[in-house]
């Protein structure tokens, strides 16, 4: 499998850090509410089909890439870098 | 149930798991007498190795939780190791053999005679197995279950449970609910047959690297999991190189088998890597999930507990701490000690 790096283009699985769902940008206020906490580290739609992760180039540039990909084909629908990635309003 | 690597053991070292394991454990002893089923149950011990001082430390924690809920656990030194492993590899300079935790009523059980012989069991007791029939939706009314939608039509049901491993949060959707999941694929490996030359289950403690030897001669290996997301039921090529080449540095005598068959499923991981045996917000429906790659082990404890709670209502002794609720509790139950992230466990 290749996953896209924006800044180094496609490159193998290998050299790529997996942590999850796109949702660990989205870090809760200090002050929210524990159902936002537990939602944030814990639950996840974990859907069949489309998703977006959050993958580090780690022997590549480091980069941190969003990345769009089909969990059941495995085909990579497209990436971007974390830094630019829309974030959600924090609550 | 599919494949998998057959290993049944007892040897979890947190509280709310070991109690956990050892009760299951003691329900495959007795399982192909109650079932009338030959499940080809073999305690031939199960050793995990360590190679440092800290990973020793490590394993005696764990040896001492096994011995507190009353089952067997053996520190074993290197010397007395290679007695029992000579083919291992001792002086591999990254990984040297320090010693190991020996668990000699762990071991293995044909996994598809356990699905058979439980499906005999059930025929036997008047329970109506339904194949080829797809659960479409979960019926709901003021936050009591009426039934669910199938393939075949409806079933109306006062109880329903989900019992669904890796495709756990789609079933549960169709109740509305979000679960602490993460769908991984996990490989394993059979070698053709040879001639009986591993008699144990072992582990190698460089990671998730570990071993056993079928009735049928083939070698059945597997490691960790692909670490990305996935409903394929197929792995990759990075892990299946890296778990041929921790076998091969392990114990080199291997080498020459020929890979028969690999085959990848779908696992169920939590933050914490362990799992939920738990009622619902809606009444009447239970869930029973995130065994992460570990489930086969927990299958009788996993049944028995569950029926225990949808028939009486209260979390039997054995299973008391599994919540679904538990992580935001606070009560996490890390038994590899790797933080919250589901593809860590």
């Amino acid at each position: 499998m290749r996953i896209t790096c924006p800044l180094c283009g496609d490159r193998d699985r290998r050299e790529f850090y997996y942590m999850g769902h796109e949702t660990y940008l989205n870090r809760p206020a200090a002050d929210a509410p524990l159902s936002a906490w537990d939602a944030y580290l814990h639950l996840r739609d974990n859907p069949a089909g489309d998703t977006q992760e959050l993958w580090q180039h780690e022997a590549g540039c480091g980069a941190w890439v969003v990345v769009t990909r089909n969990t059941v084909t495995h085909e990579v629908k497209g990436s971007e870098l974390a830094e630019t990635y829309p974030r959600e309003a924090r609550t | 149930m599919g494949r998998n690597t057959t290993i049944v053991r007892a040897n979890y070292g947190i509280d709310g798991n070991s109690e956990f394991y050892s009760h299951s454990l003691k329900l495959w002893e007795d399982m192909e007498q109650e079932l009338n089923y030959n499940t080809m149950m073999s305690q031939r011990g199960i050793i995990n190795l360590f190679h440092s001082d800290g990973q020793r430390d490590a394993f005696a924690k764990r040896g001492n939780m096994m011995i507190s809920q009353g089952d067997d656990a053996i520190m074993l030194g290197r010397d007395e190791i290679r007695e029992m492993l000579p083919y291992i590899s001792y002086d591999n300079p990254r990984f040297p053999v320090y010693g190991g935790l020996y668990h000699p009523r762990g071991g293995t059980a044909r996994h598809d005679a356990v699905a058979w012989g439980f499906a005999r069991g059930a025929d036997q007791r008047g329970v109506d197995i339904i194949q080829q029939c797809e659960v479409t939706g979960i019926d709901i009314e003021n936050g009591v279950v009426r039934g669910v939608q199938t393939s075949r039509g409806p079933i109306r049901a006062k109880k329903v449970a989900i019992v669904v491993a890796g495709r756990s949060s789609q079933v549960a959707a169709m109740a509305g609910m979000r679960l602490p999941i993460e769908s991984h694929v996990l490989q394993a490996f059979v070698t053709e047959g040879l001639k009986p030359c591993v008699d144990h289950v072992i582990s190698f403690g460089m990671g998730h690297f570990y071993l056993s030897q079928s009735d049928k001669g083939g070698l059945v290996f597997g490691g960790d999991i692909d670490f990305y997301a996935s409903y394929a039921s197929r792995g990759n090529l990075h892990m299946a190189e890296h778990v041929m080449e921790a076998g091969m540095a392990l114990m080199p005598m291997i080498g020459r088998a020929k890979v028969l068959r690999s085959w990848g499923g779908i696992m169920d991981m939590t933050p914490d890597g362990s799992p939920f045996i738990d009622r619902t917000q809606t009444e009447g429906l239970f869930i029973n999930c995130g065994w992460c790659y570990g489930g086969f082990k927990a299958v009788p404890g996993s049944g028995k507990c569950f029926a225990h709670l949808m028939a009486t209502g209260d979390y039997p002794p054995a299973a008391s701490k599994l919540r679904l609720d538990r992580l935001a509790r606070g009560h996490v139950i890390d038994e590899e000690a790797t933080g919250s992230q589901h593809n860590l466990h």
